[in-house]
């Protein structure tokens, strides 16, 4: 069953199987675990960007297609729903259009860049993603008028995905990890109230409901994309990624790889832009088109790790939380060495950019091969080891 | 001489600005191993990837079972069924044995039987199929590329110095395998540089010198004539033994 599931492609390490399986339960329980705004919302990113890294690992790990237009994809599937809606009001049918003229246009425009690996390579054709990317994100800041330019397009979602919408009329228990552990932390010997704190409500509406929407989106789309990436097609794409003139000899029309690999991904980047619209309720150039965005998912592919697929669940899963938490995580550190010259100004919140920056070299240097290769180099080492005793 | 299966009529190619062919003339005959023999930078290898289209063709023509193949692309020509064993192997090293083995096995799953032949003829492959190939050593890698090249029937198989940095031991392993292949009747053409290699599988020889074909004959005809080996070589056979 398992073996089914995950395609036979295992995590083939402890730690790493222990650290899916932390992520899957944290995004699974997401709204009954974590209470808050920022919380909700940061793991309804995580589920989307997993996919969105997800697929860029089919270009750029399993086939070494260097694309810098992939959040133009995902703008395309954001802006394409929020159109929609904005058109035809806030219904299912617009949003099915969105859908539709999504993947049409992904579709479309991949196609064109595909075929344009065939003529050009690796750092010419990423300069062309980067122009095509950028000359994308004018055309939209100049359609004023149909993508509201700088200040980008709301999103009214259909009521059945708002928070007017209640699922189930009664409110739900959640348990609050991070009011548990900060409990446990604070007062330990105060076990019964630390875990009476914990206990909240969750109103089960429209935004969880569109939660779950993302949750078994982002969770269908991960296990299609490694099915793909563990079926002959993945191979032939490795076989590229390794060798393409090898893989030409036996047989293989490496551009109609190349070709599909890049629609592929175009589509499903695509689809997480169209949930992101619609979870955000808000797109603009900057939250959809951005190139920082563009190396925020170079950084999150590379720091999972390249090739391996979980390394996009690892990747996304890690950089979110440092966007979203480094800088309560440094407030903390702050306090404690408040009044410590120096240090104190290094360890500020308002230095998280810094901190953030040290933490990518840090795991460049002690994780080269992002951290899901380097946990399985180091599973499989110490596997070795145990076999010659 | 059988009907030939492979011919190059005045084939010129390029590589970058230097041109390497200067009009090749070869028969492969069917159901036979050619040896094709030559100097360092003679053009053998060249030769090998022009067949295969990864060298372009400038000028001349290439015709695999009376048909021009000549300018079609890579794929093109490996479907049409010619295999292609390159000089530096040319397996996928991230893939495992098994992996390496299902891609080669283009047309549908691999053959069961005709994997446990395979086997039998390279067994480190049964040992290490679910092992990275990358990890295999020199010539069990040859044995990997070689297995690859006859996972399925093939009409021709290009073989381009598969004795090259292996040890004794495995290029007597690899003269075994060779003589089953020649023993299925399997065209075979093969570029080597190991005279006494050659010697125990040609039939047919041909060889090359500064992009062109300077000698056909039968390799027992060249492995008797000191004198031709000097004069084409420029060493004699008998100086490997």
């Amino acid at each position: 069953m398992l073996n089914t599931i995950l395609s036979g492609d295992y995590p083939r390490s402890r730690i790493l199987s222990v650290l899916l399986v932390a992520i899957f339960i944290c995004l699974a329980l997401g709204p009954f675990l974590f209470s808050g705004t920022r919380a909700f919302t940061t793991l309804g990113m995580i589920c989307i960007f997993i996919v969105v890294v997800a697929s860029y690992d089919v270009m750029l790990g399993y086939t070494h297609i260097v694309s810098f237009a992939h959040t133009m994809f995902f703008g395309i599937g954001a802006y394409a729903v929020a159109m929609a809606i904005g058109a035809m009001g806030s219904s299912f049918s617009a949003i099915g259009l969105g859908v539709l003229a999504a993947v049409l246009a992904a579709t479309a425009l991949a196609l064109l860049l595909g075929m344009l690996s065939l003529r050009v390579k690796a750092i010419f054709f990423a300069l062309v993603t980067l122009a095509v990317a950028f000359a994308f994100m004018s055309l939209v800041n100049q359609l004023y008028t149909i993508t509201g330019g700088e200040d980008g397009l709301r999103v009214r979602v259909p009521r059945e995905l708002g928070p007017a919408f209640r699922l189930i009329e009664s409110d739900l228990y959640g348990f609050s990890i991070t009011t548990f552990l900060s409990g446990l932390f604070t007062q330990p010997w105060n076990l019964g109230e630390v875990i009476r704190e914990s206990v909240y409500n969750v109103r089960v509406n429209g935004r969880v409901v569109m939660y779950y929407v993302c949750f078994f989106f982002s969770l269908g789309m991960f296990l299609l994309m490694l099915r793909m990436m563990n079926s002959p097609f993945g191979r032939v794409l490795q076989a590229i990624r390794e060798n393409e003139f090898r893989a030409e000899a036996l047989g293989y029309r490496t551009v109609y790889y190349r070709t599909a690999t890049v629609v592929l991904a175009a589509v499903v980047t695509a689809l997480a832009g169209v949930l992101f619209a619609l979870f955000n309720r808000y797109v603009n150039p900057e939250n959809t088109l951005d190139f920082e965005l563009m190396v925020f998912i170079l950084l999150m592919c590379v720091i999972g790790g390249m090739g391996t697929m979980y390394g996009a669940v690892v990747g996304a899963t890690l950089f979110l939380l440092a966007e979203n938490y480094l800088q309560d995580l440094l407030r903390v550190i702050g306090g404690l060495v408040d009044g410590v010259p120096l240090v104190s100004g290094l360890v500020g919140p308002e230095r998280w950019l810094l901190w953030f920056g040290v933490l990518f070299v840090l795991s460049v240097y002690f994780f080269p091969k992002g951290m899901v290769g380097q946990l399985r180099v180091w599973a499989d080492a110490r596997r070795r080891r145990r076999e010659t005793g | 001489m059988s009907e030939p299966i492979l011919t190059l009529s005045g084939v010129h190619a390029d590589i970058d600005q230097y041109h390497i062919l200067h009009g090749v003339d070869l028969q492969v005959p069917r159901g036979e191993l050619t040896v094709l023999l030559g100097r360092n930078g003679a053009g053998k290898s060249t030769t090998m990837r022009t067949i295969m289209g990864l060298t372009r063709l400038r000028r001349g023509e290439v015709r695999f079972n009376g048909e021009s193949i000549g300018g079609l692309p890579t794929p093109e020509i490996a479907r049409r069924g010619i295999a292609f064993v390159p000089e530096n192997m040319g397996i996928f090293a991230l893939l495992s044995v098994r992996e390496n083995m299902e891609l080669a096995a283009n047309s549908g799953p691999i053959d069961e039987s005709r994997l446990e032949w395979i086997f039998r003829l390279f067994p480190p492959l049964k040992r290490f199929w679910n092992r990275s190939a990358g990890n295999l050593s020199g010539g069990q890698k040859q044995m990997l590329a070689i297995a690859r090249a006859i996972i399925e029937p093939r009409e021709l198989l290009l073989v381009d110095e598969p004795t090259k940095g292996l040890a004794p031991a495995i290029i007597s392993d690899l003269v075994g395998a060779f003589e089953e292949l020649k023993a299925q009747q399997a065209t075979i053409l093969l570029v080597e540089q190991n005279f006494n290699f050659s010697r125990r599988l040609g039939k047919s020889v041909a060889v090359m010198d500064d992009g062109r074909i300077v000698y056909t004959g039968q390799m027992a005809d060249l492995a008797e004539d000191d004198d031709l080996q000097k004069e084409l070589l420029g060493l004699s056979l008998g100086a490997h033994a």
